[in-house]
Order: C-alpha cells, then sequence, then structure tokens
C-alpha cells in the first residue's frame, strides 16, 4: 500500500500478519502494516480496537502469537522489551510506565543506568544528561530531584518522552503521547515528532485526535475490533473519510453519501 | 549509546549557579524531614524515660547494652526494607534465624571439632561463612517460588515459618547445643567481643572523615556539571553535625567501663599495677554493633549506588515499567530474598554467639520486630518507599522502647501492648505526612 517508489528499499518495519488474543479475544486479528525511514504512520482506530496491543508485539511488551516482524527486511524476534529496544525501538507507553517513586533522572536511564568505572550510579551524569534533554524537550521542566508522581501529567509525558528519545532510536513508537498535555505542550510534541522525522526516524504515532493525525502523519492505517480496515496516504482522503474508515469500516470509495451523513 | 557530553560548559557560565534555599537544602541534602523527625521522636522518648526512670536510662552503660542489644534486629531490618519495597514481605525471618543459628551452632560444636579440634582458629569463619550462605540459599529458594512459580510472598513465607521452626527443632530434636568457639564468641559482644576505648575511637574518626569525604565528593560532582550547589555554611553545618554526632556518640559509649573483673584481667595483661580506687577501661564498641554498622553503610550504598538498588526502588514503584524498562525482575525478587537471607544467617551468628548456645525455640517473633522496625523506619507496606537509614533508626527506637520499659520494670504484657500501640501511631503519623506532603 506504500509509494510504489519507496518500495525499492525494503521497510525499515514492517509487521506481517500478527495475530494476538487474549482468552477467546482476538486483540489483533491478521494485521499487517510497514513503516519507512522518515516516515511517520498514525494507528488509529476506536477504543479497544487493538492498536495498543498491535505496538505492544512490536516493543516486546507482549510477544505475539503468530506474524512475524522484520526490520530493515531482516526477521527478527523480539521477545521483551530489551530486544525491540537493542533493536532500535523505543516506545512511549499510552500508561507512560514511569516508575512514580523514583525522580526523572532515574526513570529516563532506567535499565540502562550511566555507571561510573567502578559500576556505582553516576547520578550526577544522569541528571546532567537529563537536564539537557529536557532544555530541547520541555524548557520548563525543573523537578529533577523529586519522585516522578508529584509532576504534572504534562511533565510526566515529558519523562516517558525523553527516555525514549535519548538512545538513538530508529523506530519510534508514540501511544497517545498528546493525550495528558495542554495546546502548548502538544505543540512541542508535534514539533519534535516533525524533528525526528527530519532526523530519518520512523514513527508510529497512536492518536485518537484527528487534527493530530492529518498533520503530522504521512499514512494513516485504520483498526476495527482487531482487523486492519486499510492504509491510505493523507494526501489522498479526507477526514470525513478516514473516520468513515474508524467508526463504519468502509474504505474510501465503499462509502457513501448517507454514510457521511450518519457520521455528522 | 548514550549521547552525554560530559565536556558542555555550566549552564550559567562565568557566573556561580544561584544558592539553593534552606527548604531545598534540606531536600538536596537527603535529609528528608521525616528521617529527622524519626530523630526527634527518638530524643523524646529517651528523655522521657531519662526522667521517668530517675536518671538511669541516659547512662554510658544503659546506652551501651542498648547499642548491643539493638543490633541483630537492625541488621536483619536493612534487608527487610528491600523486601519490603519491592512489594513482598518475609514473615521466615525468625524461624530461619532458629535454622541458621542451629546449623552454625552444630558446625562449630559437633562437626568441625572432629576434624580440627576444639577452638581452631578456623573454626569461627567457616561456622559463620557457612550460616550466612545457608541464609541466603533458604532466602533464595523462597525467592524462586515467589518469582517464578508467582506465589505471593505472604503464603510463601508464613509457610516458611511453620516449616523452619519444625526443622530448627528436628536438627537437635530439641536439644540446646553448646558452647560455641571462643573466637566465635566474640560476635556477640560478649565480655570480650570489644574493641576497647582507643579502637573506638578510631573508628568515630573514621566516620567523621567518612562524612567529610562524602560531602565534598557530592559537591565536586555537582559543581563537575555546573548544578546549583548548597551554600558552603551548610555543607560546613552538616559535616559538623555529622562529626559531633559521630564522636559524641563514641565519647559517650567509651565512658562505659569494663566490670572490675575483667578490668583487672586488663591490668594483668598490660602490667599495670591495681590502683587503689580500681582501675577505669573503656569498654569500646561492642562487635555486633560494628557489625551492624558495617552493614547499615554496606546496604545504604547499596540501595542508593548500584543499579540493584535502583531496580528493587522501580520494581516497587510500578512492577510493570520496572518490565517494560527491561529490569530483570524476577532475578532481581529472588536477589532480595537471598540477600535477606544472608542478613538473617548473619544475625543468628551475633545471637548464638551472645547466648553462647542455640536452642530451637531462637528468634521467635522476631519476624515482627523486623518488619515493625523497617515499618516504624519509613518504609511503606505498598511498596516502592523505604529507606536503610530509616530501619536503622526504627531498630533503635523499637529498642529503646523495650530498653527503657524494662528499666523501669514495666511487665512484659505492658511491654507488648506499647510496643503495639506505639507502631500504629507511627504509621498513622506517616500515612498523614505523606497525604499532606503529596
Ligand atoms: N492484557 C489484556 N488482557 C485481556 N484483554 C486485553 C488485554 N489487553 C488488551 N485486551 C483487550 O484487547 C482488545 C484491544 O485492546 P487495546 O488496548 O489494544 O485497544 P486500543 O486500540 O489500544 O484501545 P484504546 O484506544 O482504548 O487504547 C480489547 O478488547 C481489550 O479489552
Ligand atoms: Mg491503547
Amino acid at each position: 500500500m506504500a509509494d510504489e517508489t519507496s518500495t525499492v528499499r525494503p521497510p525499515l518495519v514492517e509487521l506481517r500478519d500478527m495475530h494476538v488474543a487474549f482468552g477467546g479475544v482476538k486483540a489483533v486479528d491478521g494485521v499487517t502494516v510497514d513503516l519507512f525511514p522518515g516516515e511517520v504512520v498514525a494507528l488509529v482506530g476506536g477504543n479497544g480496537a487493538g492498536k495498543t496491543t498491535l505496538i505492544k508485539s512490536l516493543s516486546g511488551a507482549h510477544p505475539a502469537d503468530a506474524g512475524q516482524i522484520l526490520i530493515e527486511g531482516q526477521p527478527v524476534t523480539i521477545h521483551t522489551p530489551r530486544d525491540a529496544k537493542s533493536l532500535g525501538v523505543e516506545t512511549i507507553y499510552q500508561t507512560l510506565a514511569l516508575a512514580d517513586n523514583v525522580d526523572a533522572p532515574s526513570n529516563v536511564f532506567l535499565g540502562r543506568e550511566l555507571t561510573t568505572r567502578w559500576g556505582n550510579l553516576d547520578s550526577s551524569a544522569m541528571e546532567d544528561a537529563t537536564r539537557k534533554l529536557m532544555a530541547r524537550l520541555n524548557p520548563k521542566f525543573e523537578n529533577f530531584i523529586v519522585p516522578v508522581q508529584s509532576l504534572s501529567g504534562g511533565q510526566r509525558q515529558s519523562v516517558a518522552i525523553a527516555r525514549a528519545v535519548h538512545f538513538n532510536a530508529r523506530v519510534l513508537i508514540m501511544d497517545e503521547p498528546t493525550a495528558a498535555l495542554g495546546p502548548a505542550e502538544t505543540e512541542q510534541v508535534r514539533e519534535l515528532i516533525r524533528q525526528l522525522q527530519r532526523e530519518g526516524l520512523g514513527i508510529f504515532l497512536i492518536s485518537h485526535d484527528i487534527h493530530d493525525v492529518f498533520d503530522l502523519a504521512d499514512r494513516i492505517s485504520v483498526m476495527l475490533q482487531g482487523k486492519l480496515v486499510g492504509t491510505v496516504n493523507k494526501d489522498d482522503v479526507t477526514v470525513d473519510e478516514v473516520l468513515a474508515m474508524i467508526i463504519l469500516g468502509k474504505r474510501p470509495g465503499e462509502v457513501t453519501i448517507e454514510d457521511i451523513a450518519e457520521l455528522h | 549509546m548514550t549521547q552525554t557530553d560530559r565536556s558542555a560548559p555550566p549552564a550559567t557560565p562565568g557566573s556561580q549557579p544561584p544558592a539553593l534555599s534552606l527548604r531545598e537544602t534540606l531536600r538536596a541534602a537527603e535529609i528528608d524531614t521525616r528521617l529527622l523527625g524519626m530523630l526527634v521522636a527518638l530524643a523524646v522518648i529517651w528523655i522521657a524515660f531519662h526522667v521517668m526512670s530517675g536518671g538511669t536510662f541516659l547512662t554510658p552503660r544503659n546506652m551501651w547494652t542498648l547499642t548491643v542489644q539493638f543490633a541483630s534486629v537492625a541488621i536483619m531490618a536493612t534487608g527487610m526494607v528491600l523486601v519490603i519495597v519491592s512489594r513482598n514481605i518475609d514473615l521466615s525471618v525468625g524461624s530461619m534465624l532458629a535454622v541458621v543459628g542451629m546449623a552454625m551452632a552444630l558446625v562449630q560444636a559437633e562437626i568441625l571439632p572432629d576434624y580440627l579440634g576444639f577452638d581452631h582458629p578456623a573454626t569461627w569463619i567457616i561456622a559463620l561463612v557457612a550460616g550466612i550462605l545457608l541464609g541466603a540459599a533458604l532466602g533464595a529458594f523462597q525467592g524462586a517460588i515467589v518469582a517464578y512459580v508467582g506465589v505471593p510472598a505472604f503464603i510463601v513465607t508464613l509457610g516458611g515459618l511453620l516449616v523452619w521452626r519444625g526443622v530448627a527443632w528436628w536438627m537437635a530434636s530439641g536439644r540446646t547445643i553448646a558452647p560455641m568457639d571462643s573466637n566465635f564468641q566474640l560476635l556477640g559482644g560478649g565480655s570480650r567481643g570489644t574493641i576497647g576505648g582507643t579502637w573506638s575511637w578510631v573508628v568515630g574518626v573514621v566516620l567523621c572523615v567518612g562524612i567529610v569525604a562524602l560531602l565534598v565528593n557530592s559537591r565536586r560532582q555537582r559543581k563537575r556539571f555546573g548544578f546549583r550547589l548548597r551554600p558552603m555554611w551548610a555543607e560546613v553545618t552538616l559535616g559538623v553535625i555529622g562529626c559531633v554526632a559521630a564522636l559524641g556518640s563514641i565519647g559517650f559509649l567509651n565512658r562505659y567501663y569494663l566490670p572490675e573483673g575483667l578490668a583487672r584481667q586488663y591490668a594483668e595483661d598490660n602490667q599495670i599495677p591495681w590502683p587503689e580506687g580500681g582501675l577505669n577501661v573503656s569498654a569500646g564498641l561492642a562487635v555486633p554493633v560494628l557489625i551492624a554498622l558495617g552493614i547499615a553503610m554496606l546496604m545504604t550504598f547499596l540501595t542508593t549506588r548500584r543499579r540493584y538498588g535502583r531496580y528493587v526502588y522501580a520494581i516497587g514503584g510500578n512492577p510493570e515499567a520496572a518490565e517494560l524498562a527491561g529490569i530483570n525482575s524476577k532475578r532481581t525478587i529472588i536477589k532480595t530474598f537471598a540477600l535477606m537471607g544472608g542478613l538473617v544467617g548473619l544475625a543468628a551468628a551475633v545471637q548464638i554467639a551472645r547466648l553462647n548456645a542455640a536452642v530451637s525455640g531462637l528468634g521467635q517473633l522476631t519476624e515482627l520486630y523486623v518488619i515493625a522496625a523497617a515499618v516504624i523506619g519509613g518504609t511503606s507496606l505498598a511498596g516502592g518507599i523505604g529507606s536503610i537509614p530509616g530501619a536503622v533508626l526504627g531498630a533503635l527506637l523499637m529498642q529503646s522502647l523495650q530498653s527503657g520499659m524494662v528499666l523501669m520494670n514495666v511487665d512484659a504484657p505492658m511491654q507488648n501492648i506499647v510496643v503495639g500501640i506505639v507502631l500504629v501511631i507511627a504509621v498513622t503519623l506517616d500515612t498523614v505526612y505523606r497525604r499532606r506532603s503529596r
């Protein structure tokens, strides 16, 4: 479904025929999506459509039951978050996945702490790196030595983002990165996404905000009840057509005037 | 892997970074207000007992005994902090203490003498290491069931509480194993298990130098990255308070003198003629107190400066987040239980050395004192929160209550009632404080 011209190079990430079930619930049912370097692919769908479950199979948080993951054309196995990270796949989870009882630098470096020659935690170096990172991501951020549970939603989100972008990711997965943010902070995140895209990262962006999606995405993949409705180029579709895909599960062209009327 | 640029200039080149305010200083100095609160509570309890007991509580003799008695609970409480922080609990420490104590006693009193003879210089270390390893193995076994099988720690260690108690009895069919190896006995801080006045001063000076070194190092680190520095007066005050506390305690405890028999022995050994009015020879710090001090520092280092400690806290704060960050939670949990077990082994050594015997009833109810010490010291049973210094202070507070009541001839049932009430009050205050500071 991607641009015919860009298939000369293999996609950065390809998820082929993914299946994930929870008991009898087929949360992801035969979904295939791909992502190219410097591209933002939006994953959209209603609540419970299976977006989070799909990306968790790529981030290693919950491996798929069946399906194949290819990175730059090579099949890879991702069983744990560590596997994903070592392949350059970083994730900002919908729940943020922060350890609330420790401070921002500890969270940014959780699992990948900077240490001194003796293997002791180098807290000052971590704080310093976090300060530099935050100067770029959220200049108003100042609370570097308090547990993150006492921070605002936006600040916590900044910490989660900082953790994902600090480690030279090739692929960034963002599950609702602006859900907890005010307008100014949202604009900051959008600018960051554009910047990372220019740097050549591939980004899976999950969002319920259709404006975010049309503003940032190159392509849009729509899921409904665990199945992929389709993937479209943003420039080829209208907001109404995407909404019809999300709600009715109908691809552009299958949509009738009555359907559109029903949406409004 | 990271993009840290350590050579970058400070944020405000040329000018000194602005100084921290007093509140931030307290915070930055990691003197959390609740630890200060505990010190105040401790002081209040001490003074109250001193007054109520007619001036017998705050005496070098009583305080010296108190430090010896508090050591074994303090040693175990440092491990319990990590167990509880990781959202687990260990109810088996008292029974495990009996098993390990019994094993160490059998090793030195009945097994090794067959090979090495009595009071061989290697006996004590073999028995001690065997005990610590056995404790760690029992702990790791319980931890593995918790981590890999997923049985709640409460159940696994409740089972352990019953099983190990039975095993301890079965190991010697209820006999009392005695006496201990004469070198091993020093671990208990009995009549000879002290380091004397001079070495105690050395310990005090080392502590003082250590405190200053930590302060200097931390300041240097902050300077390296151009972070805001504590005002100089605060640094100096902290250093002075630390040194005064360390040296003051040593000076005070050093005024506990050896009883006459031992003092005469000392005079004889050093060829000092026995003076008319008797001879004042400082006993100095007891070995178990030194062990507790060393363990407290080691465990503080482990929790604040090593990956392992950071992971324990992360798991306690948000287990899912820890997994997603790539932390091996299962291994961390097993390590934590093994560490707890090893500390139980050490505490068991201290106890049987002090008793100069091992009985299968050793350590009864100890699990409750250890948990109470950790909780009074600010460890949250919900996990994620707790500190080693807090737990050590908690152990000291509990022991102070008990010694004070013994001094005032409060009977045993009443002692339990008071300790129970204090536990609930302490946790209540803590909960209220936390809710407000949120
Ligand atoms: N751990 C789990 N156990 C059982 N069922 C689950 C689990 N995680 C997700 N599901 C189910 O799988 C389906 C897909 O959920 P998922 O979280 O992937 O949806 P989503 O598209 O991310 O929704 P949202 O927009 O609300 O975040 C839902 O029916 C959900 O109830
Ligand atoms: Mg979701």
